[in-house]
């Protein structure tokens, strides 16, 4: 094969590879067309992204660091910042779903502790197929224990998350995960390869041939051929990071760092070139001097080798030793693999023989970026349509609900939950379960409150109004929690972008977050773009998953969702409307995916979040939920399984100029149910005038049964065991291990 | 005041946890030693906290027992002074034969965190002298291996030695199956020695000892032992001054 075949079949363009020829006056050997093509992948470069993430706004009083680097930065005050970012583990977690995900959550608390954060906790945000199918459920325990068996074992806790069920993801299940880490302002770490002359050294494991082109891998829509890709898929070792982590937070320390980066995608070649770019210097690598798990790996192999735990540090030239004694503490390898130059070439050679000589402008910002075509789909003139009056209002409304909240989407998730070490840290003041996680920090009153969104079928429907309200029910997680929405990280998932659809709905969504998060004032920090979600032409809903991050001050000023006490009344804030578009009981009750999304008035959101951060500030608040799916009577439910076990709750007539279902199951935005002591209800009635959102009271707390008049009256244990075991059952149905037996039985016949 | 050591092998993670409590909470004198130490003698008792020592990637603990911290160990509670094996930790103090039993995976075949109930069995240990039998505590487990397991000559040596002193059980103390979050044996969530000086418990005191994060029974098993080895501190004082 010629060198061109051999780059085209890398994935670099006729056009691509013209460019490099001309830049370089030759023919890109072999390790260069490796590297370049992958720096020059999607996954890597943003190519058909970069246009569009500029529209994002990412500046704020509090931000200390945008996108750009390994993670976003947020002041939280004297002189503490956290480190944030969420990252996809799509690609790799489809194919092999327990090392998939366990290196997904390996990486970004690399991408975290780099930056000189300890990290302290961890979000999921997962989306599976039918859960009736077989593969979802080995998807879903294998990603679930792959994620635990990796967080659990570093010692990092999975405070919270999101998980979805939709026929969408069958072919194309979504792991996106998200890390947080405190550090000092002053003792902040980045990936800058300054200071010509200085050693550049690389540590953590040994370089082996796994994973070698994940990035390109991660470029790629899948075929049926996907699952022969595996070599391609990392192997987590959590113990490794674990002693990489406390190796690297013992030598900043030291103030011998010039500057480090992980070695995520692309290993060894994204960050000794993005490390250079960002300084403006060269580096020169002896490729010999990598520590390797076998003989006789090429340069290209060692290059572009995506093993996992692994960190090039540059330090200060002459305190090698002061490095090496930590690392070797730590029982981890250590070597001088390279130098920074001012040539602003990336220069590696193998026993003294040149192997590689490119300028490091090609490889990292003159990597092609593409204005790709967009085109609004067809599909949406169908779906937007929905006429109300058309869907018939069941008859037995409480039988409605319990199907509802035990249906996988609605259900507890207490059994995924509970296989997450999410108290390890001891910070967890509010651990899963309520609308944010809330995370202490030692050491100060303050508190970060944490929480992942996104209502993909919205997205689906609207990606413009759906990824605004992935912004703003993050926002309204937060405000219920009693914390300030600060900044945000995301995760955006599409399908193949060369299609004029797909590049539209992502153009679209990017245009809903920038405008939410600038009403919001929650600046985007970092994140993330996921393409080529597709299988066999089947694509997932485009699904912009948003992580928000908040501020308590005084973390004694937190609220959960769950009730406190009897006789506390209920009050509901914001309004409700004559809205079904979209909603999960649409979908479960009814069979159907169509109408535009509930709106959503910023301006509006923006009031209800102010009023709701006030009456939680003042203490006048026993509990705050954020009404999202499955409406008023799931959140009024949701308020209820308390855990310490279930609540009852009496709710007066809500009759009004809307239907009895939209009234319980409708997906209205900008809505929130508190519980108060009566004796509060004027402080919050002036709170909420001031700041024009409608409360309305409906209900007490107290009883055994949920009441709501007219409509839902059925015992509250019975409801809540309904929801605290549906996941599980729907998991272990007769139907389902039915179906796994009967696809063992067709895949050895076939045999 | 009582000086602690705080081990921490390579993959601890509850060792800053340990830390937290007993130098920030409880004010006491509080030092990480590294696994590869090998003399304690400083020490009035030692904390081996939870984690995944060497990643378990063998067998829970079976690395870390061979850590030459660990013969440093065996010589401390040869001498009586009080060991606490948390989690992990009584996972190696199995394996390092300091403890009868073994600890095997959950009947679940899945890792458990949770909140649990444990019945006080045995008040005569230095970790739980300030207890009534009976008490109740609320206290977090998180483990994939802790299911306690024991040939029936064990367990009858230790039932018949009152060397369990912790068992699983229900709001009520009722020590029932399905208040038995991992399948122990008998609901055992922590045994001692014969002597009760070494104790080994797979639920997490330490995460338990600020109602911030959910609850504070943990904190009788650490007055507990702090209150003993003052007292032991004084009897020694009063004996070296007679």
């Amino acid at each position: 094969m010629d060198n061109k075949s051999i780059a085209l079949s890398h994935g670099v363009t006729e056009g691509e590879y013209k460019k490099i020829v001309d830049t370089l006056g030759r023919e890109p050997n072999i390790t260069e067309i490796g590297i370049l093509s992958a720096m020059w992948s999607e996954h890597c470069s943003y190519k058909s992204s970069k246009v569009h993430l500029k529209k994002l706004p990412t500046k704020g009083e509090r931000v200390v660091q945008g996108p750009g680097e390994n993670a976003g930065i947020v002041d939280v005050g004297d002189d503490i910042c956290v480190a944030f970012k969420m990252e996809s583990h799509n690609h790799p977690s489809f194919i092999e779903p327990y090392q998939g995900a366990a290196t997904g959550v390996g990486g970004i608390l690399r991408d975290i502790f780099t930056m000189g954060a300890r990290p302290i906790a961890l979000l999921d945000s997962l989306r599976f197929g039918d859960p009736k199918l077989p593969k979802t459920k080995y998807l879903v325990e294998g990603i679930v224990s792959g994620i635990a068996g990796y967080g659990n074992c570093i010692g990092i806790p999975t405070v919270g998350g999101e998980v979805y069920f939709e026929e969408c993801y069958n072919g194309n299940p979504l792991v996106n995960v998200f890390a947080l880490g405190v550090m000092n302002k002053n003792e902040i770490f980045r990936g800058y390869a300054k200071g010509v002359g200085n050693p550049v050294i690389c540590v953590g494991s040994k370089t082996g041939r796994d994973g070698i082109h994940g990035a390109v891998m991660a470029s790629e829509t899948f075929t049926r051929e996907a699952e022969e890709k595996r070599p391609a898929v990392q192997v987590g070792d959590p113990f490794t990071e674990k002693l990489l982590l406390e190796a690297c937070l013992e030598l900043f320390k030291t103030g011998v760092v010039v500057g480090i980066q992980d070695m995520g995608a692309a290993g060894l070649t994204s960050s000794s070139t993005e490390m250079a770019e960002r300084a403006g210097t060269g580096i020169i690598l002896n490729i010999d001097k990598v520590p390797r798990r076998e003989a006789g790996m090429t340069p290209y192999e060692v290059m572009l080798s995506e093993s996992q735990e692994r960190m090039l540090v540059v330090l200060q030239k002459g305190k090698e030793e002061v490095a090496e004694k930590i690392f070797k503490k730590w029982a981890l390898d250590f070597a001088v693999i390279g130098e920074v130059k001012d040539t602003s070439r990336l220069n590696i050679f193998e026993n003294g023989k040149a192997v590689v000589d490119l300028p490091i402008n090609l490889i990292t910002n003159d990597a092609p970026v593409y204005k790709r075509p967009y085109r609004k789909p067809d599909y949406l003139k169908d779906v937007k349509k929905l006429k109300i009056s058309s869907i018939p209002v069941p008859n037995d409304l409480g039988r409605v609900f319990l199907n509802l909240i035990s249906s996988p989407n609605l259900s507890s998730k207490r059994w995924i939950y509970e296989q997450y070490d999410h108290m390890v840290r001891t910070n967890t003041a509010v651990p899963p379960g309520s609308d944010a996680a809330v995370i202490r920090i030692k050491g100060t009153n303050k508190a970060v409150a944490l929480t992942s969104n996104c209502n993909s079928r919205y997205c689906y429907l609207d990606p413009f109004a759906g990824s605004m309200i992935a912004v703003t029910e993050s926002a309204r997680n937060l405000a219920c929690s009693g914390a300030v929405p600060l900044a945000i990280t995301d995760c955006l998932n599409f399908g193949n972008p060369e299609k004029p659809e797909i590049m539209w709905q992502f153009k679209k969504a990017i245009e809903g977050m920038s405008e939410a998060a600038r009403v919001l004032g929650t600046p985007v920090v970092s994140g993330n773009v996921s393409f080529y979600n597709e299988t066999e032409n089947k694509v997932i809903y485009p699904t912009p998953t948003v992580a928000m991050v908040g501020l308590i001050e005084d973390l004694r000023k937190h609220v959960t969702q769950w009730l406190k006490k009897e006789g506390d009344i209920l009050v509901l804030l914001g309004e409700t409307k004559e809205e079904l578009g979209g909603s999960e009981y649409l979908k479960a009750v009814h069979g159907q995916v169509s109408g535009p999304p509930p709106q959503i008035d910023l301006e509006a959101e923006s009031r209800l979040i102010s009023t709701l951060i006030e009456a939680t500030q003042t203490g006048i608040i026993s509990s705050a939920h954020d009404i999202s799916e499955g409406g008023l009577a799931v959140a009024i439910a949701e308020s209820c399984f308390t855990p310490n076990g279930p609540t009852g709750v009496k709710i007066k007539s809500l009759y009004g100029k809307i239907r009895e279902d939209v009234l319980l199951f409708g997906e209205s935005q900008s809505r929130a149910i508190v519980s108060l002591d009566k004796k509060n209800i004027h402080k919050l009635e002036n709170i909420a005038s001031k700041h024009g959102i409608p409360i309305e009271l409906i209900g007490i707390v107290g009883g055994d049964r949920l009441f709501i008049e007219g409509l839902i009256d059925i015992p509250i244990r019975k409801a809540y065991e309904s929801w605290a075991f549906g996941f599980e059952n729907s998991l272990k149905s007769k139907i389902f291990s039915h179906e796994l037996t009967q696809m063992i039985t067709n895949d050895i016949s076939r045999m | 005041m009582p000086n602690f050591g705080l081990v921490v092998f390579p993959g601890s993670n509850c060792d800053h946890d340990c830390y937290h409590v007993i130098k920030h909470m409880f004010k006491q004198e509080c030092e990480f030693v590294w696994h590869e130490e090998k003399n304690l003698d400083r020490f009035d008792s030692i904390i081996l906290p939870g984690g995944f020592s060497y990643g378990d990637y063998l067998r829970t603990g079976a690395i870390a027992r061979f850590s030459p911290v660990m013969k440093a160990v065996e010589k401390l509670a040869s001498e009586g002074r009080p060991i606490m094996g948390i989690c992990n930790g009584f996972q190696i103090l199995v394996e390092a034969g300091l403890l009868p039993g073994a600890l095997i995976k959950n009947s679940s075949l899945r890792f458990v965190c949770k909140w649990v109930n444990i019945r006080v069995e045995n008040t005569n240990t230095p970790f739980t002298h300030l207890m009534r039998r009976g008490d109740l505590l609320r206290i977090p487990i998180a483990h994939g291996e802790g299911n306690f397991f024991a040939n029936q000559d064990d367990i009858r040596k230790l039932t018949e030695n009152s060397q369990v002193v912790f068992k699983y059980c229900d709001e009520e103390g009722e020590t029932t199956s399905q208040s038995n979050p991992n399948g122990s044996i008998e609901n055992i969530a922590g045994i001692c020695n014969s002597q009760g000086n070494i104790l080994g418990m797979m639920p997490h005191p330490e995460r338990c000892c600020e109602e911030t994060i959910g609850g504070e029974d943990g904190k009788a098993i650490f007055e507990s032992l702090i209150s003993w080895l003052e007292k032991s501190e004084s009897q020694a004082l009063i004996r070296t001054h007679v």
